[in-house]
């Protein structure tokens, strides 16, 4: 079945307005075409062109695939909407592929639902959509249902978007944030801190120019790969807000080791090192969107970073560090200097130091 | 990275922790117990944690943490009064972004920007007074806090404001000084300090000149450092040096970038923009004279405190927090009685538990692995019997 074909079989509503009202979220003729000439016509594909309520999945499709259902949702509210290196369109697809893909499920479905600010143009609002297509057809997953509101200026910051997935689980993989073993060894997919970096760089009250672009992009395909290579991950988690700093104490808690880094190993820009040194911020909390945290048996890890270099995702991966016993349960790091440091979770929001 | 590689390399610090080595033993005989430096500057004690310095330090030395974290010295009261300018409806009320978790009484602006204030973070007193022209229906306050460090960009933007005949900015002033802390520390009792690692931005604004009358009327070496790793080594060196020949003189590691006399337009901004106050309170180490400026008479249009009514009440330091022992090297963080318990940076009940720079903050978060592992375990094992 073509999608081409999906959306000719009807005649799909024409939006003829350069920014998004009240009457867009009414219900009415406005609604529908809205619906129809931005969303429809992008996502382009068969569950979605039957216009019902829901999608409907067969369950056989599911079965075939694994033997459990992941499912997962996440809110996407980013200031600047449209930053270097992505949008928020590309953020809420790539976020929800990779919550679903590092249980080990292959993600298949997606929901798009968003809340519009009266007054935000149309041709933003396609050019997130347009930007939702292309990273669900990266990632092979189709986005089948969705919801629109409309909020009167002042009600909400330009535009959120609410993305739900499911996927299915191959029977072969257990991954959880309590399985880390003394001995496993820690890899990560690339450099640190990119998305952070260039979000504080394109925000306006902070006048840097740089060239630091997000890592923002679905993972799966890397994922999967690196499941073919090791169906034993033990932990595997994207390291999104709080950096990898924050999944590493998650899993020392919840596995009761240790783990030890060595920041010789971790891969930085200098440009968000640049960054890091001038606000007084620590990469290793610094948000990510592209980047994993995996804890795997030592025997797998040369297997693993070998597939995982064929990915462009993958192609800087490196070993940060080991996990070790404690009985504190703590994340230490070896400095580059030669020191030893603990990595601890954040109170808050890391704040820029004055001086 | 350039300009900053340099200073962190490994095999450099390799032999400096060597000399240090060497150079301590010697000094430690001499003394008869473990040598005291003191690093007076938050940047100098956020840095030795960040980069493990300590652990890798010889044990004949011990490094006191001093007070120079403007965040972690600022008074209750004062936050207090944040809060209360912060909440009028006709104020954006501007700061820099680690004073916004600094504890008042009720709240911290945090709190205050939660419940409905237009609290706006700033990186610059420039940023601020930018807000102002773009919104000359308000009052935009700025919350000028720090060391000599900050101070003159703080006045150079009331120089800016009046050049630009901008009538609706003002400043909450908080700055504090230097020397005036220091020689109150220096003058306690009980005081078990040999030697002090200055501050080196500070000096970049003030020159040598003050740490020169500290060093000489006090007797004790004073080095002052730059914020790299080396720069920290090669000045705990210099002043075990001092120490070892039985010297006592201000001399500068950081002279790539502090001239002999200061800044001059700095200086001079501040000289007009500023006046001493005649007493400031200091979170954690009580009132100290003549430790704070406020803003002259010549612009005080520009001064917030008299712009609008500020309570300035003082609110003692709760009883059971034993920051000022810290400071003074009489004990260490985590001897502190509430430290990691009632006194955590979620909940900081002292000066040195509010900012990263902290001492206490500095311990909990990057601490010294054996004692922190110790103390986690036993907190650990206490939560599981609760």
């Amino acid at each position: 079945m073509t999608t081409s074909s999906n959306s000719q079989k009807r005649q799909l509503g024409v939006l003829n307005s350069d920014v998004i009202t009240l009457s867009h979220g009414s219900g009415g003729k406005a609604m529908r075409d809205l619906i129809e000439d931005v969303f429809v016509r992008a996502f382009d594909n068969e569950k979605l062109s039957h216009m019902e309520d829901q999608a409907r999945i067969e369950l056989s499709e599911l079965q075939a695939k694994g033997d459990r259902l992941a499912f997962t949702t996440d809110s996407y509210v980013i200031f600047p909407t449209f930053f270097p290196g992505g949008d928020i369109g590309k953020l809420a697809v790539s976020g929800t592929v990779n919550d679903l893909a590092v249980s080990g499920a292959k993600p298949l479905y997606m929901t798009c639902s968003m809340i519009l600010e009266e007054g935000f143009p149309v041709a933003d609002l396609r050019k997130i959509v347009q930007s939702m297509k292309q990273t669900a057809d990266r990632a092979g997953v189709a986005i089948v249902t969705g919801d629109t509101k409309v909020v009167e200026k002042g009600s909400a910051d330009k535009v959120f978007i609410n993305t739900a997935g499911i996927g299915v689980i191959d029977s072969r993989f257990n991954v959880s944030s309590s399985n880390a073993q003394p001995g496993d060894l820690v890899i990560v997919n690339g450099t640190l801190g990119d998305h952070g970096a260039a979000v504080i760089a394109a925000r306006q009250d902070l006048a840097f120019e740089t060239n630091v672009l997000s890592d923002c992009a679905p993972l799966n395909l890397l994922i999967a790969d690196m499941f073919e290579a090791c169906q034993d991950i033990h932990c595997l988690r994207d390291a999104t807000r709080g950096g990898v700093a924050t999944i590493l104490n998650e899993f020392v808690r919840d596995s009761k080791v240790g783990i030890k880094l060595a920041e010789k190993a971790i891969s930085i820009r200098p440009e968000v090192r640049g960054i890091c040194e001038i606000l007084g911020l620590d990469p290793l909390y610094l948000a990510n969107e592209g980047k994993i945290v995996s804890i795997v048996p030592p025997a797998y890890a040369g297997k693993i970073i070998d597939v995982m270099r064929r990915h462009e995702e993958g192609a800087s991966c490196s070993i940060i560090g080991e996990v070790v016993e404690s009985a504190s349960h703590m994340v230490t790091m070896e400095t580059s200097f030669g020191g030893e440091r603990v990595v601890d979770m954040l109170v808050g929001d890391q704040l820029p130091r004055i001086c | 990275m350039k300009y900053v590689d340099e200073f962190r390399d490994p095999e450099k610090a390799k032999s400096l922790f060597c000399e240090i080595e060497k150079i301590s033993k010697g000094v430690r005989e001499k003394l008869g117990r473990q040598i005291q430096l003191m690093e007076f500057c938050g940047g100098h004690t956020h840095a030795i944690f960040r980069f493990g310095i300590e652990q890798l330090l010889s044990k004949d030395i011990e490094l006191v943490h001093g007070p120079g974290c403007p965040v972690c010295v600022l008074p209750m009261g004062r936050v207090d009064d944040c809060v209360a300018l912060a909440e009028r409806s006709d104020v954006i009320f501007t700061t820099f972004g680690d004073a916004m978790r600094v504890p008042g009484s009720k709240k911290n602006l945090l709190q205050c920007k939660a419940e409905g204030a237009d609290i706006r973070m700033v990186y610059s007193p420039l940023d601020a007074l930018e807000l102002a022209k773009r919104y000359p229906e308000k009052e935009v306050i700025f919350f000028a806090l720090g060391f000599e460090t900050t101070m003159p960009s703080t006045a150079l933007t009331v120089l800016q404001a009046e050049a630009d005949g901008v009538t609706n900015f003002s400043l909450f002033c908080n700055h504090i000084t230097t020397v005036p802390i220091l020689e109150s520390l220096l003058d306690s009792e009980n005081l078990c300090i040999d030697g002090f690692i200055a501050p080196g931005h500070v000096s970049m604004v003030v020159g040598e000149g003050p740490f020169e009358h500290i060093s000489s009327k006090y007797k004790k070496p004073i080095v002052i450092s730059g914020f790299e790793p080396l720069d920290i080594l090669q000045s705990i060196y210099m002043a075990l040096a001092q120490l070892e020949s039985g010297r006592a003189q201000m001399e500068d590691q950081y002279s790539r970038v502090v001239p002999k006399d200061g800044n001059a337009p700095g200086l001079n901004a501040m000289q007009r923009v500023f006046e001493l106050r005649d007493y400031s309170d200091w979170r954690g180490l009580g009132t100290v004279d003549k430790s704070g400026v406020q803003v002259t008479n010549e612009f005080a249009r520009f001064d917030a405190e008299r712009k609008f009514p500020v309570a300035n009440v003082k609110i003692e330091d709760p009883s059971e927090c034993q920051c000022g022992d810290v400071l003074k090297g009489k004990i260490k963080p985590w001897q502190c009685k509430v430290f990691s318990s009632k006194c955590t940076p979620e909940n900081p009940l002292g000066a040195l538990m509010v900012s990263s720079e902290g001492a206490c903050a500095a311990y909990y978060n990057f601490g010294n692995m054996n004692e922190l592992q110790e103390l986690r375990k036993s907190t650990e094992i206490a939560d599981v019997t609760k």
